[in-house]
This record gives C-alpha cells, sequence and structure tokens, in this order.
C-alpha cells in the first residue's frame, strides 16, 4: 500500500475560504428574511418547520466535541467511546426533545418566552431563581464555546503545516490558532448579528449538510488510502488491538454512569432557544425519530476513523503533534532505544534522527489533532482536503452561532430589560442590545479560547455537559411534578453547583487528591463519572426540600400543565 | 385514537425504551474484538444497530404517545400580565 504525502499546496485553505464566504453570502441571504422585530432576532418569529428544526438541533447538538472529540477519544480509548456518549444520546437526547422541548415549546408559545430563565422564573414566582440559574447557565455555555473554537484551531493547523513558512515559523508554517480562531469567530459573527437566530438556524441547515456528507466522504476516502475498509481495521488488530473493545480501557459502572451526560440537552439554553423557533408541536417529530439515526451517521465513521489512527499511529505510520509548539512525534521504532516510547518525526512520519540517533519527543501525544492528521496525511488531493476540513470546521461552527446567539439573547431579556424594564427599549432598541452583548461574548470567548489551547477537548466538554446534565430534574419537575417549590427549585441549582465546583476543583486543581481518581486521563468517582453524584445530589436536594416546604398555590401551577379544553386559569400577582 | 388502544402503545413503547436501556449495557461484547463485515468491531456494530433501534422506538412513540391538545393549550390567549406582545 503506498501512504500519500500531503502537498505543500495552498488549495485547501482556498477552499475553505470559499466555504466561509458562502457562509457569509447565505448569512447577508437570510439576513433578507430578517423581519427587524425582537421576536424575529430571538425565535425567528416561531417559525421554523420540521427540516430545519431537524438541521438546527442536530446541528447544535453536534460539535467539533463529535467529530475531533470523538475521533480523538477513540484513538485514545478505542471504539468504546462510541457507546458511552454516542448510542445514549440516540436514546436519551430524543427522550428529551419529546418529553420536555414539545412541552417546553407550548409553553413557551403560550407566555411568549424567549429564554429559559424567563421560564424558570415565572414558573417557580421567584426573581431570586431568575438570577441564580442566569451566572450558572453562562458560565456553563462559555467552555461548551471554547470547545468549538479550540477545536477548529486543531482542525486547521495540521492541514495547513508547511504552507506559511516564513510567516508562522513557529508552528511549522502552519495557520497558528490565533489567526484561525480570529476567522472562525468573525465569520459566525456577521450572520447571527444580521439575522440573529434565524441566520443561525439557516447556517446550521446549509453547515450540517456539508459536514454529514463530508463525514462519509471523509471516511471512505480515509479507508481507501489505508487499502480499504477491513485493511484499515485489521491493522489495528495487528498494533493495537486493545482499541477494537472496551476491556482494560471503560469500566463497566464508567460505560453505564454516562447516560446522565445526554440529559444535558434538556438545560441547553441555545438549544431550548432553538425549540422556541418551531412552528408547531409536530415540528418536533422529524427531530425526535431522525437523531438518533443522523447521530450513527456522524460517530461511527469518526470513531473507525479514530482506532484506524490509533494503529497507524502504534505501528510508527502516522506522525502525530505533541503540545509543543511544532513538534511531531510517532511510535519509536523497533531499534529504538529501550524505554523510548516517542520519536520526533517529520510531517511525512519519517522519524528524526540526529548523528545516527533517533530523537525523543518531549510533549504529550495531541489526540485531538488524530482526525485532521488522518485527513492531511492520506488523502493525496488538495481540493477535497479542503472540503473535509471545510466539513468540520462547519459541525464546529453549527454550534458556535446557536451558542452566541443565546447568550446575547439572556442578555439582554434576562438582564438588561428585566432590571431597566422591557417597556423602557424599542424593539428596534432590543434588537441592537443582543446585537452589542454577541460582539462582546465573542470577543471573550476568542480570549479565554486562546488561553486554554492545550486543553483536551473532549474533557472540557464534559464537565461542561455535567452541569447542565445536573440541572436537568429542575427542568423535569418544573413540567411534570406540580408538588416541585420554590425551595426545592433553589436548593437543587445551589447544591448541583456547588458538588459540580468541588468536583471539578478537585479533578483540575488537587489531581484527585479528595474525591475521586484518574482513570486513563478520566475523573472517576466510586467508578462512575462524577455527573452521576451530582445528578443524585441534585435529585436529592429538589425533592426533599420540596416535600419539607409548603406546596405552591395551584393557580399560580395548573397554568403550566395542559388543561381540559376552555378552562384556563388566570395568574396569580406575584 | 382509543383509549385502550393509546394505553397499549404507550406502554408498548414505555416496554421498549426500558429495554434499550437495559440492552445499552452490553457485557457480552465487551472483551470482544471481532469484525463485523469485515472492519467494524462487533462493539461498535452492536451500539450502531442500537441507534437504529432508538429511531425506531421514537417514531413509535410519536405514533402512540403524542400529548393531547399540546397545539391547541400552546395557542390559547395566555391571562398574564407579563407575558409580553405575541409575536
Amino acid at each position: 500500500m503506498t501512504i500519500a504525502q500531503a502537498a505543500v499546496s495552498h488549495t485547501p485553505l482556498y477552499v475553505i475560504g470559499g466555504y466561509l464566504l458562502l457562509l457569509l453570502g447565505l448569512g447577508l441571504f437570510s439576513a433578507r428574511f430578517f423581519r427587524g422585530t425582537s421576536s424575529d432576532y430571538f425565535v425567528a418569529s416561531r417559525s421554523i418547520g420540521p427540516f430545519m428544526l431537524l438541521m438546527s438541533v442536530f446541528g447544535t447538538t453536534m460539535t467539533g466535541f463529535a467529530l475531533v472529540g470523538s475521533s480523538a477519544k477513540s484513538f485514545e480509548l478505542g471504539i468504546g467511546v462510541y457507546g458511552l456518549m454516542a448510542s445514549w444520546s440516540g436514546l436519551i437526547h430524543s427522550a428529551v426533545f419529546f418529553l420536555i422541548g414539545i412541552r417546553l415549546w407550548a409553553i413557551g408559545k403560550r407566555y411568549n418566552y424567549s429564554t429559559q430563565v424567563q421560564f424558570f422564573r415565572d414558573r417557580f414566582q421567584s426573581e431570586t431563581i431568575g438570577y441564580l440559574l442566569f451566572p450558572i447557565l453562562v458560565a456553563l455555555v462559555i467552555p461548551y464555546l471554547l470547545v468549538g473554537i479550540i477545536s477548529a484551531c486543531k482542525t486547521v493547523q495540521p492541514i495547513t503545516i508547511r504552507m506559511f513558512p516564513e510567516l508562522f515559523p513557529s508552528t511549522n508554517g502552519a495557520i497558528p490558532p490565533w489567526l484561525t480562531g480570529l476567522v472562525i469567530c468573525l465569520v459566525v459573527l456577521f450572520y447571527v448579528f444580521t439575522g440573529g437566530v434565524r441566520s443561525a438556524a439557516w447556517a446550521n441547515t446549509f453547515q450540517t449538510i456539508v459536514f454529514m456528507i463530508m463525514g462519509v466522504v471523509t471516511f471512505w476516502m480515509i479507508s481507501r488510502a489505508m487499502g480499504g475498509l477491513g485493511a484499515a481495521s485489521e491493522r489495528v488488530l495487528e498494533h493495537a488491538p486493545e482499541r477494537a473493545a472496551r476491556e482494560g480501557s471503560i469500566g463497566q459502572l464508567h460505560f453505564l454512569s454516562y447516560l446522565f451526560i445526554p440529559l444535558s440537552v434538556g438545560m441547553f439554553p441555545h438549544l431550548f432557544q432553538h425549540w422556541l423557533t418551531a412552528r408547531s408541536a409536530r415540528t418536533f417529530r422529524l427531530t425526535v425519530i431522525a437523531h438518533p439515526v443522523f447521530i450513527a451517521i456522524v460517530w461511527v465513521p469518526c470513531v473507525l476513523v479514530g482506532m484506524w489512527a490509533a494503529g497507524m499511529f502504534a505501528s510508527g505510520e502516522l506522525a502525530l503533534p505533541t503540545n509543543v509548539p511544532g513538534e511531531m512525534v510517532v511510535s519509536a521504532p523497533a531499534d529504538a532505544p529501550e524505554g523510548m516510547e516517542l520519536v520526533r518525526a517529520r510531517p511525512t512520519g519519517d522519524p528524526v534522527m540526529v548523528d545516527g540517533a533517533y530523537v525523543a519527543g518531549e510533549g504529550r501525544v495531541n489526540a485531538n489533532a488524530a482526525l485532521g492528521r488522518m485527513v492531511a496525511f492520506l488523502i493525496n488531493n488538495p481540493i477535497l482536503i479542503g472540503l473535509l476540513t471545510a466539513g468540520i470546521l462547519a459541525a464546529i461552527m453549527s454550534s458556535l452561532d446557536s451558542q452566541f446567539v443565546c447568550l446575547g439573547t439572556m442578555f439582554t431579556n434576562d438582564i438588561v430589560a428585566r432590571i431597566v424594564g422591557k417597556d423602557r427599549f424599542t424593539d428596534r432598541q432590543l434588537v441592537w442590545l443582543a446585537r452589542l452583548f454577541v460582539v462582546g461574548i465573542v470577543a471573550l470567548s476568542y480570549g479565554l479560547s486562546m488561553a486554554l489551547q492545550s486543553v483536551n477537548v473532549f474533557n472540557l466538554g464534559v464537565w461542561c455537559f455535567s452541569g447542565f446534565a445536573s440541572l436537568f430534574p429542575l427542568a423535569f419537575a418544573a413540567i411534570y411534578w406540580k408538588r416541585v417549590t420554590r425551595a426545592g427549585a433553589i436548593a437543587c441549582i445551589l447544591v448541583t453547583t456547588g458538588v459540580w465546583l468541588a468536583l471539578i476543583l478537585d479533578a483540575l486543581a488537587f489531581d484527585a487528591a479528595y474525591f475521586g481518581v484518574i482513570h486513563h486521563g478520566e475523573y472517576l468517582v466510586a467508578g462512575m463519572m462524577p455527573v452521576a453524584l451530582i445528578f443524585l445530589s441534585s435529585v436529592t436536594s429538589l425533592v426533599v426540600v420540596s416535600l419539607l416546604t409548603k406546596p405552591p398555590p395551584d393557580d399560580a401551577v395548573s397554568r403550566f400543565f395542559i388543561s381540559s379544553p376552555r378552562q384556563s386559569t388566570p395568574r396569580e400577582s406575584s | 385514537m382509543s383509549a385502550s388502544g393509546r394505553s397499549g402503545g404507550f406502554w408498548f413503547v414505555c416496554f421498549l425504551a426500558f429495554a434499550l436501556f437495559v440492552l445499552h449495557q452490553d457485557v457480552w461484547f465487551w472483551a470482544d474484538a471481532r469484525l463485523v463485515l469485515g472492519f467494524v468491531p462487533i462493539g461498535l456494530f452492536y451500539h450502531a444497530l442500537f441507534s437504529l433501534a432508538c429511531g425506531v422506538t421514537w417514531a413509535l412513540a410519536v405514533r402512540f404517545c403524542w400529548p393531547d391538545r399540546i397545539e391547541e393549550w400552546a395557542d390559547e390567549a395566555a391571562v398574564s400580565g407579563d407575558a409580553g406582545e405575541r409575536p
């Protein structure tokens, strides 16, 4: 088999640039449908149909985490990552859309909500809950944003290696993260600034089509370059067989406890906002049914590619970058000195030798670059490399836009309009206020992402998802349990936040000294994902405190539950 | 749809969802690295089929468990001082 070497051609960059220009054009076009109202900016006037809702919701949930992160994790742990996230998500995401999404859509339409905080504030008749939830939701969305921007930087860098050696010598001629992050943020900012969530929905639809097609094409092209599907997998069985199973990589309890993570979609503020854009409840049907199938279409190829990358890396054929700028490594050849695991390599995969001796690699292998390196190393077609990279960026950007516009919506409606009074602003002023907040959020996210470039995107995303997932009981109880009280809700939020903070500090600041252990790079508590403990704390505090406190008045609660015909309930003044 | 038909379909969907929950923990393929179709590890193949089964289950949920009156209820005018202008 011949492994094609990546050519130093600028064509991939032109293709990526063309895709971004297309996206800008789509943003301009979709902005023509913008009605100029705050309702249209925040919830697209609740006019989005089934296909666009499916593509928006799916595109928003599939981030760089699903493409770059899954292949990276598959590179590190093997096929178990599909069962960990993808197949649980297929079951639980759709359950949440069906049980939570449709009802929140109905409640949002009935009472004209634009944000989650508006719903929870009204549901529990509590300003405190509004001001308590807001900073927590924002703080959890920010890391999720960073996952996207960091993934984009790590995707473009290996593809552009040696393209600009004089301009960017520190990155071996590749486009540096600061430039990729800046371009991505500015492109997304442009179309959400002009058209709000409607532009985000249009862009998501286009991007989802792009990344789904390109994901399958990427997978097919990589397998062909490796001599076929069978040959690619056989190489794994020969050099890294542990990647083809879960024994020794993932514990049973660890695997089971991951089921809590997908519950996070029930509390994603940006997904809540997409739900509100639906034209009708029936609009959700296609999303509920097709979502698990779409997940399989995207994740199976990515997990296989990550597994194949592990096989190639273990055999010494694939060079990967490390956390040391400009360094590439391969597995040490058989004749390398004992104890040497990694040697420095050229991008082509040839080990670097100095005076006849191998030069040891200094950094840690960057698994996030596995997918990008497989594309750059194996596919000797600059146009296809550019298209495939554009597909990866599409998946990343389809989440960024929703998150940016969501945060702008939240700051505008939940803070400024709430404190100053919504009547103090014209509709046009509300839109411009949201736009200004979006600009500020993009700038903050860009700055943070540049400071955190070496963070493993998958692990960062999991902590973020854990926080949202653990607040899921609050959303479920608000919709289905009339007995839940304001005190119970507040206790749930405080306990969830406290336990989450304690565990993340233990994991990241104290090296698992107090509550958990690090197993294969994952922080576990009693053998399970930390989300299990946080979720249990959340449910317990919510239920116990609710049962110990005075039930809410029926007429303040029943208006959120579907009643019999012609039985509307007047709202008690707060 | 009759009440008994909805009830039967509803419980069947609940049973399917519970069955999927249990079947997700495929201990029988945990250490198995065999390839299916010549290239897919059997553990991955199983879970890919699991995802397709989820799609079927949720299609049945849409058919048998759809909430009554939700559209009508959402469109009813809210008697609220804080709802704001309707879009």
